[in-house]
């Protein structure tokens, strides 16, 4: 084990890949002169020039679809986003083109693309800069979407993601770029669809994944102080969803909290809710709560933009009603 | 315009392209009347008028080069040499389809003849193109990629992203791309200068300095000697280049643009004047290479051949329940 930033989990894993296949290229807006907005593709540029590293003019439509072009004729691209906001005027092409085309080709091409960067919200970006974008991205077919929250995730996930055979959704969190832990040495991979349990306990199920997973830690230690064991997991993947490791969680503890960081209708933890619901129904204890965020846009004044997102407070507080 | 090239196409190649337009001609009627019949579902686009572009263009590439195309796909699938039978069958949404009957009309693909497929919204695969392009030169290869779309879809956003992104890689000699503009004069019922502040649909590419033309799209020599020379240019250069193929269709826009209040019977009138079969068939008769009796035959190849896709796609088993959730995923 040694230890990384998350940034630099994902940086490296990029250089080892693109020093292992020659097929692996990079594509966004200020990636290599100006050597990334956070940074994670720093000296990437001058490492292996302007080819495999392509600063592209601010055309999401253009260089996604470029993208999606050269994954079918056999490249592997990463594209970045400079957040995931800026993949909505891209969306046709992810949604209708990556998504679809191994389905409606009848087989006849694969689109191994990776599409990464920062999605989420808490630094007052306020409405167009703040969203979390799994659910809409998770309800497509074809698609993989992934959310590390920690860099050993970050490094397993994005190897996994950088030689998969289908488009890869890949959500990092800007508030986690900075934070420390322990990766493994060489090149591990995280599986697609493994949630994974980060800390065990005996009375409640919490389930979160992304900067979420952090509130719900921090949660669980303060739960602790009160004597409530809390088991927090980790989903990791939302696309492939693994409610296996969620169900088999809830049997043992008879009850579950599901922390997502935005909007609660048709959203990822609305779900995983139903997915215990359907597996679950008559080892549950108490109803599922949910904890998200409010149903509106983001705002930018920080006293509401606390009120418009969860915190620890509010995930302890979703946990004692599911012990009473 | 640009000027008339020597026409330097050797008679049994234009005997072989006249057997080809008239055989795509029956092909695309007989879906209409298959289609009526219900036998076909779904969105119905035929290319009938239009088919010298797409013959004239894919006869200028390389088995290697590869192509995207719009939903209006047929003639450039069979051109391209992909057996009739497998496009009649992916039409009937039947196993035996080139896509196993999961695309249907609007998405024909063979990729083993570089035939990246047809795709449903407007303007949606140039893109694709210009990043498969690039992909081909990052690769080494000196294999082109050429992308057909419509008039319509010039005023799509994604084909002024992607005309910029091919200019840029361009200059580097890194997006060897054609962009085919079948101008058939409409996007459904509007017309190009309803739609199109600049009527002449070639110039919008100087504003991302791809070099640009016009071509006349119903004589598929004149087609083909444009496509030739523009392709070769291409592959030499690794820059994009776009030309505008004026061309029309006699159908409707789709199976059930029955009226058409947006054109008159006059005007199409007028363009069947011009019809691709009918000017390539005077131009073989006037050298002396076609006559009444080779006419009919090849006529009563063209049916029969097209009889048989019929009956393949008939009894060709539906697609297995199983291949619902197949090709979801990769391995
Ligand atoms: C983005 C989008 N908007 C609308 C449609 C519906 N539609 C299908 S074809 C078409 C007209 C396209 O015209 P053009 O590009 O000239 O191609 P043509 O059909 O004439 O070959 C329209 C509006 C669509 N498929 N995609
Ligand atoms: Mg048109």
């Amino acid at each position: 084990m040694t230890e990384m930033t998350y940034r630099e989990a994902l940086r490296s894993t990029l250089v080892e890949e693109m020093d292992r296949d020659p097929r692996v290229l990079l594509l966004g807006e200020d990636i290599g002169v100006y050597q990334g907005t956070f940074r994670i593709t720093e000296g990437l540029l001058e490492r292996y020039g302007p080819k495999r590293v392509i600063d592209t003019p601010i055309s999401e439509l253009g260089f996604i679809g470029a993208a999606i072009g050269m994954a079918m004729l056999g490249l592997r691209p990463v594209v970045e986003v400079m957040t995931w906001n800026f993949s909505l005027p891209a969306a046709d092409q992810i949604l209708q083109n990556a998504a679809k085309v191994r389905y409606f080709s009848g087989g006849q091409v694969s689109v191994p693309l990776v599409i990464r960067g920062p999605n989420g919200a808490g630094v007052q970006l306020s409405a167009q800069h703040s969203q979390s974008l799994e659910s809409f991205y998770g309800h497509f077919p074809g698609l993989r979407v992934v959310a590390p929250a920690t860099p050993a995730d970050a490094r397993g996930l994005l190897r996994t993601a950088l030689r998969s055979e289908d488009p890869v959704i890949f959500l990092e969190h800007a508030a986690l770029y900075g934070i420390k832990g322990p990766v493994p040495e060489g090149d591990d991979t995280v599986p697609f669809g493994q949630a994974t349990v980060v800390r065990r306990g005996r009375h409640v199920t919490v389930v979160a994944y992304s900067r979420m997973l952090h509130l719900a830690l921090a949660a669980a230690d303060e739960l602790a102080r009160e004597g409530v064991e809390c088991e927090v997991l980790d989903l990791r993947s939302l696309r492939p969803l693994d409610m296996d490791t969620v169900a088999e969680s809830v049997r043992r503890t008879h009850r579950a909290v599901v922390v997502q960081e935005q909007w609660p209708l048709f959203g990822a933890a609305a779900e995983v809710a139903a997915g215990i619901y359907e597996r679950c129904f008559d080892d549950l204890d108490a109803p599922v709560e949910r904890v998200t965020g409010e149903d509106v846009p983001a705002p930018y004044a920080r006293n509401l933009e606390k009120l418009a997102f969860p915190d620890e407070d509010r995930i302890a507080r979703a946990v004692r009603r599911v012990l009473q | 315009m640009q000027h008339a090239e020597p026409v330097t196409v050797p008679v049994d190649t234009l005997l072989e392209w006249y057997r080809t337009l008239v055989f795509c001609r029956r092909f695309e009627e007989q879906t209409e009347r298959s289609f009526r019949r219900g036998k076909i579902g779904g969105y119905l686009h035929v290319a009938i008028g239009q088919e010298a572009v797409p013959l004239g263009f894919l006869s200028a590439l390389r088995a290697d080069d590869v192509f995207f195309v719009s939903y209006r796909d047929h003639v450039h699938t069979l051109v391209r040499g992909t057996d009739p039978r497998a496009v009649m069958a992916e039409l009937y949404g039947k196993l035996g389809g080139t896509c196993k009957g999961k695309g249907g009309s609007m998405h024909l693909f063979d990729v083993a003849r570089g035939n990246y497929g047809g795709y449903g919204i407007v303007g949606g695969h140039i893109p694709l193109a210009v990043g498969a392009a690039y992909a081909l030169r990052y690769q080494g290869t000196d294999r082109v990629c050429l992308c057909f779309f419509g008039d319509g879809a010039m005023n799509s956003g994604a084909l002024h992203e992607a005309a910029n992104l091919a200019g840029l890689w361009g200059r580097e000699g890194l997006c060897p791309v054609v962009f085919v503009v079948e101008n058939n004069q409409y996007g459904m019922g509007t017309s190009v200068e309803r739609a199109s502040a600049v009527v002449e649909l070639a110039r919008r590419f100087d504003a991302y300095d791809i070099p640009n033309e016009r071509c006349d799209g119903m004589d598929v020599v004149g087609v083909y000697e444009v496509a030739r020379r523009v392709v070769e240019e291409v592959r030499r250069t690794g820059r994009p280049y776009a030309v505008e193929a004026l061309t029309y269709r006699f159908s409707g826009h789709g199976a059930a643009d029955l009226f058409q209040p947006y054109r008159s019977k006059q005007e199409v009138e007028r363009w069947r004047q011009r019809d691709p079969i009918l000017l390539l068939e005077r131009r073989l008769r006037e050298a002396g290479a076609l006559d009444d009796h080779a006419v009919r035959e090849v006529e009563a190849w063209a049916e029969k051949r097209v009889q048989e896709a019929v009956s393949f796609a008939e009894s060709s088993p539906e697609p297995p329940p199983e291949e619902l959730y197949r090709d979801v995923y990769g391995a």
